[in-house]
């Protein structure tokens, strides 16, 4: 067989996932645990008057928020999320108690069982009150308002995405003697761990959390299994038997957290057809709790003009709540929603402007040395302009521009420029973070490599493991990557925010040098690599200024499309991508994170609609929750173009999270150009085409 | 509750169950078959496909009254062939796999579709793995892959 990628490892858990041995939470064997159901409001707001139970057959108990041992909340992080609602609920679905017992269906059918009454209030679902406010300038945005030519002034609006990982949210907990020991599907196992000890007042030592396999995540299992985790923990101590659940789709799409939906509102200020001036304000709905939304709107704010440079800015964001599903992270935390936002605000501006869209973005493009949005630096090479390059030829871009301009047709074409912030947002890898790696050379040469990355397809145990044997010039077959289990290994944080390379994979190829300076066949040697940021990093987390993240990848999507104007369906005809991802540890697992992205970007462009009645979604099931098929997709093609990162393994930046963020905007684009109308709002589906077709502005 | 007797992965087996029991449940509960997989349970994602006499099911819609006497192969039976191998090297070696929750399914519709088609184009082959969701890959590598095993099936005169 033809090697396609002849540089690239095969993955270490590929063999045992694609011949169906890898071992997910519902594929583990506990015949006496009891089966655990939630019982949920029915309202989305109101006060608990009374909750009835039904009488409980022996050996099933039911657990809620009177049975809370210490804390009645979930450590996310701001924690206003309870465990269990206590006296009210805030919205429809949030949970008020558990039944647990050994017959799944007479669990079921006693949930059905519980009486609540309410005194329901009247709910909110409007971006109304902000609970989370943030600003910050640059420049002198009064001087760019009073100079300018002409200022511009358009809304963008991003709507709900459900992640659709395949394996559904699912949990498995036992005592061992005393320890709470736990398997999930999960993507932060420590984060599971501190919600236990926090809800719990119980010693660190007194709760294990230990990895099974993954199916998919994409920041839909990093915050929502500290929720699940505190509950059945909150039960487990009391009844003292095993327990797990595992949800049906149904109620995995209904009551599991989303991406917020947001509302961006810019107006320019032009001189000279050069932007000098921006204001913004962004708006989240975070839902019925805040979580981590002020930190998806830090990310929001810091990608709020992109990859431009503007000389003065003016940006707010706010954080709303209303009686809905909390919102939390999903695949670009925050900034896809600006990145849509800008990507096509600087495309309408240009024509406002008369200008080419393609020199006017370039004209402001960022360049290395320039202050960003927040007033840090862009310290490193920006290679922007042959990544566009790049990918503008693999498309044959300009001449299908010019010819999808022809009134008769119904193609079109669309660019999008981007970048990612790789890390936690500011100076969270050292204040909140402080992640540390350990590798040990047993005394039979083996090397054990540990870290609490969790491996939910993004293949980063395997390019980790990589790093080390490489790094080594040591045998890949020598080297084990332990799975995540919290007795075992130390906290190298969570699997999130595009950071296991640049942080991780950077702190192993630090650990790896220092094990070859040590190496002595037949000891035993342990290397504990703590974290360290770059000396050139600053930032303010008060007044949100300075360098908001180690290091940034940068991309470039194009997307083709066809339109059918008797059916409004757009059908997409080609992708071609092009990323500066530092430099690629395996080209194999970055162009198969490539492919993912896409995929998953396009249904949030055109596909994915989720409708929320009275507190509700409208999209129940895979079947009206539509996400790409192989149907609705082309082949794509990406290439990678090396730019050394000093602070990352071998040159490498992050990944997981970039080949997401640029993908609405290119595809819109494109749609803009087959329809010939303006588009404003995500997913641009048949609906909402037909809407801009038959009243639309051109 | 009846005894139904059925044959998996070349072996003959008798459950007493409800009638109405799903096969999924069946295989991973009674059989302990875990690579077939449960991802919606309408029949709208494809991870828990399994071949009933040759033709591809998905095991959540099909009652176990509905496969008496019938010949099932799920993922961990196929695993053990030659076909399992080139389908599954093709995988590895586009990078079909990500999470891997699909995969046990997606491997078991390229097969039923090579035992109709062993020459499939990458219509042929998208249109096949439409009821297939994966929301890792984009299918990319997955359709590549299964022309890639398509071709190898035919370098090696494999009989599907």
């Amino acid at each position: 067989m033809k090697r396609y990628f002849p540089n690239s490892t095969v993955k270490i858990d590929n063999e045992e996932k694609m011949a169906g041995k890898a071992i997910f939470t519902d594929d583990i064997l506990c015949q006496d645990a009891l089966y655990v159901v939630f019982v949920r409001s029915t309202i989305s707001k109101g006060k608990i008057l009374r909750i009835e139970v039904p009488a409980l057959p022996d050996g099933y108990h039911y657990i809620d928020a009177k049975d809370i041992v210490k804390e009645n909340v979930v450590s996310i992080i701001f924690s206003d999320w309870p465990v269990f609602a206590d006296g009210v609920v805030n919205y429809y679905g949030e949970t008020i108690g558990l039944i647990a017992g050994p017959d799944k269906q007479t669990v079921l059918d006693l949930v059905r069982k519980v009486v609540i009454t309410y005194q329901e209030e009247t709910p909110n679902f409007e971006l109304k009150e902000s609970v989370f406010h943030k600003h910050f300038a640059k420049g002198d945005i009064a001087k760019a308002k009073q100079e300018a030519d002409f200022s511009y002034t358009e809304t963008f609006r991003t709507s709900l995405q459900e992640h659709l990982y395949l394996e559904t949210q699912a949990m498995l907990m036992w005592l061992d003697g005393d320890k709470v020991t736990v398997k999930a599907s999960m993507q932060c196992p420590y984060y599971v761990k501190k919600a236990i000890v926090r809800t719990l007042g119980c010693d660190p030592d007194n709760v294990r959390v230990i990895q099974p396999a993954v199916g998919g995540a994409f920041g839909g299992k990093e915050h929502y299994p500290s929720l699940l985790s505190a509950q059945l923990a909150t039960a487990l101590v009391k009844i003292k038997k095993p327990l797990r659940f595992v949800f049906d789709r149904t109620e995995d799409i209904a009551f599991t957290t989303k991406r917020h939906p947001s509302q961006t509102t810019y107006t320019a200020y032009v001189k000279n057809n050069k932007i000098t001036g921006i204001e913004a304000h962004v708006k989240l709905d975070g839902g019925a709790y805040i979580g981590c939304s002020g930190v998806v709107l830090a990310r929001a704010l810091i990608a709020v003009v992109d990859c431009y440079t503007i000389p003065s800015l003016e940006v707010n964001g706010d954080v709303y709540l209303t009686n809905t599903v909390p919102t939390a992270a999903f695949r670009g935390f925050g900034s896809p929603q600006t990145i849509f936002a800008f990507e096509m605000f600087i495309n309408h501006l240009a024509k406002a402007a008369k200008a080419d869209p393609l020199e006017f973005r370039f004209t402001h493009l960022a360049k290395k040395g320039d202050i960003t949005a927040v007033s840090g630096n862009f310290h490193d090479e920006i290679i922007m302009p042959q990544l566009i390059e790049k990918a503008m030829e693999m498309s044959d871009y300009k001449r299908k521009i010019k010819e999808y301009n022809k009134p008769n047709s119904n193609k079109g074409i669309g660019m999008s420029w981007f970048l990612h912030g790789c890390g936690f947002t500011g100076s969270g890898e050292s204040t909140i973070i402080n992640a540390h790696v350990k590798l040990v050379k047993e005394a039979d040469d083996t090397v054990h490599l540990y870290t609490s990355q969790v491996d939910f397809g993004q293949g980063n145990r395997t390019t980790l493991k990589k790093i080390v044997s490489d790094t080594l010039g040591y045998p890949e077959h020598l080297v084990f990557h332990e799975s995540p289990d919290t007795d075992h290994t130390l906290n190298t944080g969570p699997t999130a925010a595009s950071r296991t390379i640049i942080i991780v994979g950077y702190l192993c190829e630090k650990a790896a040098k220092h094990l070859k300076e040590q190496w002595v066949s037949g000891k035993r040697i342990e290397i504990i690599e703590p974290y360290v940021a770059p000396p050139y990093i600053h930032w303010d987390e008060e007044t949100m200024q300075g360098d908001a993240y180690p290091g940034y990848a940068w991309g470039v999507n194009i997307i083709e499309v066809s339109y059918d104007p008797l059916t409004y369906q757009v059908h997409v005809d080609g992708v071609w991508s092009t990323y500066d991802v530092g430099h690629a540890i395996d080209e194999r697992i970055v162009v198969g994170q490539s492919d993912g992205g896409i995929a998953q970007g396009i249904g949030y462009g055109m596909l994915e609609c989720m409708d929320i009645k009275d507190g509700k979604f409208y999209q129940k099931t895979i079947s009206d929750y539509t996400v790409p098929t192989s149907m609705d997709l082309p082949y794509m093609e990406t290439v990678l173009i090396d730019n050394h990162f000093a602070y990352g393994a071998s040159g490498a930046k992050g990944a997981g999270e970039l080949t997401f963020v640029g993908v609405a905007p290119a595809l819109c684009l494109a749609i803009e150009q087959a329809i010939k109308r303006k588009i404003n709002k995500i997913p641009a589906n048949p609906e909402y085409i037909m809407e801009l077709v038959e009243n639309g502005k051109d | 509750m009846a005894k139904i007797k059925f044959v998996v992965n070349n072996q003959p087996y008798e459950v007493d169950v409800d009638p109405s029991a799903r096969l999924l449940d069946v295989l991973r509960d009674e059989l302990h078959l875990i690579g077939v997989k449960e991802g919606c349970g309408e029949g709208s994602c494809g991870a828990c496909t399994v071949l009933v006499n040759g033709v591809s099911y998905s095991s959540c819609l099909t009652p176990i009254a509905n496969i008496i006497g019938k010949e099932i192969l799920t993922i961990d039976g196929f695993n053990k062939t030659e076909q399992y191998r080139i389908i599954a090297d093709a995988f590895a070696e586009l990078g079909g796999s990500q999470c891997g929750f699909c995969t046990p399914g997606m491997i078991m519709s390229t097969y039923a579709l090579f035992l109709e088609n062993p020459d499939p184009t990458e219509e042929e082959a998208r249109l096949s793995l439409s009821g297939n969701l994966c929301r890792c890959t984009g299918y990319n590598s997955i359709i590549k892959a299964v022309l890639e095993a398509a071709k190898e099936g035919r370098k090696r005169g494999i009989k599907w």
